[in-house]
């Protein structure tokens, strides 16, 4: 199969018999595996199945495979290839480098300061510190969802050991302003971290014009494999790990690699620094999806006009809520996801919504398509063509649409 | 962001897809609004009595799969019973006459019982004022 029929495929398997095209537009959830990188991993599993700390041949042929995805990793951000350390997950390397470097550091001071936006991964960590007896400093943000770097510096005391700001925002897609956090990081000689989970493999990064001094990512957010993540951690930073047992990682990070795992990280990572210029592609088809969508009225763009991820496109739509839009969305074959409380867990629309100022009723009505690859620019359209029918659809049921 | 569409029963995507008896009764008799846009779920139900008996019955909702579908289902339960039978409807019947619906939205969006009941109270005072 080919990577455009990974995408979109015509058999739609939930209506037996029927044709019905497929549009996936939620590329900030998860994206396919590249058929390459597949093809990267598959001797790993049951051929070259060895454990990278083994000392004999097969042994060491793994280990020279996880090296070789250690340096493509490392190539992707512009670090060296020892400043990686490989995780299970974008969630694990949040909770590594914050837990790890607060741990680390407590005798010199309890305190960190956060934006009020970022993923539940570094959000629920640092709640997690202040149970703990940590202190934490949740900056906020524009309606734009921007972090004011001003905020940063006044929010700095003698006690703050750690700034962790995300790179860019995984609903809003708001891209934050990193490189002047890490100025002023590098100025008060604190660690500064960035998730870059939503970035890592769509736009050009490099630790070193970032400032940071920990970077975290994530394999299945750049067509890799899902159980794979990866921290970059600057020579001289120190981290407490979270796992203990056989030395791994550079006795970071315990645990029997997951060489398939890295192997097909490292292949997606070649693959998206080559492909870094298929942004441009991506940004316009979102920006006809954009100008598109925002022909319906009453509806509005989440984020920041410009400062704002190639792929992301994030809408609200008065007196109707997400959750069944993204209902009728997939009836009509398109996967996208939504911010309502409807479509959580806690029963709380999104806290990323709630901290750019909106109601709750404006934030449970949002909708976020996130482009890859393999989307066209027949399948914004079709989106285009659909989306009025069901957004007034659900109006005509709403009790607040007068 | 999560799809929390898992979970939900062949019955109420049916009636999600094909909500029953949606709109507004002009001249209704009692109306019953229930929920909160904060919550993300608001129900408005209109009913229409005649010799005691639910003679027609419509529905206006924000919400989610779960909140549309309860409603749309409620007004098929509901419509030519007399008003007492109407009041002994549950929030459990509507869920198991939909199939099941997933345990999180058990109490947030299963609200169609209780527009329902304040529809049916609304046109008892309306009555006991006249």
């Amino acid at each position: 199969m080919t990577n455009d029929a990974i995408v979109k495929y015509i058999f739609n398997p939930d209506i037996p018999g029927t044709m019905t095209r497929q549009i996936y537009m939620d590329h900030s959830s998860t994206t396919p595996v590249d058929a390459a990188v597949t093809e990267a991993m598959l001797p790993y599993f049951s051929d070259r199945f060895g454990n990278p700390s083994s000392l004999y041949s097969i042994g060491r042929e793994a280990r020279r495979a996880m090296e070789d995805a250690r340096a493509k990793v490392a190539d992707l951000i512009c670090a060296k290839k020892e400043e990686i350390i490989f995780t299970g997950s974008g969630t694990e390397s949040d909770n590594l480098a914050i837990k790890g470097l607060a741990y680390r550091n407590r005798k010199k001071g309890d305190h960190i300061i956060t934006s009020s936006i970022e993923h539940h991964a570094v959000l629920y960590t640092c709640k997690y510190l202040e149970t703990q007896g940590f202190k934490v400093t949740y900056l906020p943000v524009s309606k734009e969802g921007l972090v004011n770097p001003d905020d940063v510096e006044t929010g700095i005391t003698s006690k703050t050991v750690l700034i962790t700001i995300m790179h860019a925002n995984h609903e809003i897609g708001t891209i934050q302003p990193v490189e002047e956090i890490g100025k002023i990081a590098k100025e008060k000689n604190i660690p500064f971290h960035t998730d870059a989970i939503q970035t890592a493999g769509k736009l050009p990064l490099n630790v070193d014009a970032l400032g940071v001094s920990l970077l975290s990512m994530s394999a299945h957010k750049m067509y890799g494999p899902k159980g794979v993540g990866a921290l970059y951690i600057r020579k001289g930073i120190g981290l407490e790990p979270l796992f203990h047992g056989g030395g791994h990682e550079r006795d970071i990070r315990s645990g029997t690699e997951n060489v398939p795992g890295i192997v097909g990280f490292g292949k997606a990572a070649q693959l998206a620094k080559e492909r870094l210029p298929e942004a441009a592609k991506i940004t316009k088809l979102r920006d006809s999806l954009i100008k598109g969508v925002l022909e319906i009225k009453d509806s509005y763009l989440n984020g920041h006009p410009e400062k704002r991820l190639p792929d992301n496109a994030n809408f609200r739509f008065s007196y109707i809520e997400g959750e069944s839009m993204i209902l009728n969305l997939d009836m009509k074959g398109v996967a996208a996801s939504t911010g309502s409380a409807c479509s959580s867990k806690s029963l709380e629309p999104s806290h990323v919504l709630l901290a750019t100022g909106l109601k709750h009723e404006e934030a449970h009505g949002s909708l976020r398509f996130t482009i890859g690859r393999g989307n066209t620019r027949d399948d914004v359209d079709y989106i285009i063509s659909v989306l009025p029918e069901i957004v007034n659809k659900l109006r005509m049921i709403s009790p607040l649409a007068g | 962001m999560k799809n929390m569409t898992d979970g939900y029963s062949e019955k109420v995507m049916e009636h999600f897809a094909n909500p029953r008896n949606v709109g507004e009764i002009k001249d209704a008799d009692g109306i019953g609004k229930v929920g909160n846009p904060v919550c993300g779920d608001l129900m408005w139900i209109y009913i229409k009595v005649k010799d005691n008996r639910l003679e027609d019955v419509k529905f206006k909702t924000f919400g989610c799969g779960a909140a549309i579908a309860t409603s749309s289902m409620i007004t098929e339960m509901a419509k030519g019973k007399t008003l007492e039978e109407a009041l002994k409807i549950t929030r459990n019947d509507v869920a198991e006459a939909l199939e099941g619906l997933p345990p999180v939205k058990m109490h947030c969006s299963n609200l169609a019982a209780d527009g329902l009941h304040a529809a049916i109270k609304d046109y008892l005072e309306r009555k006991k004022n006249r």
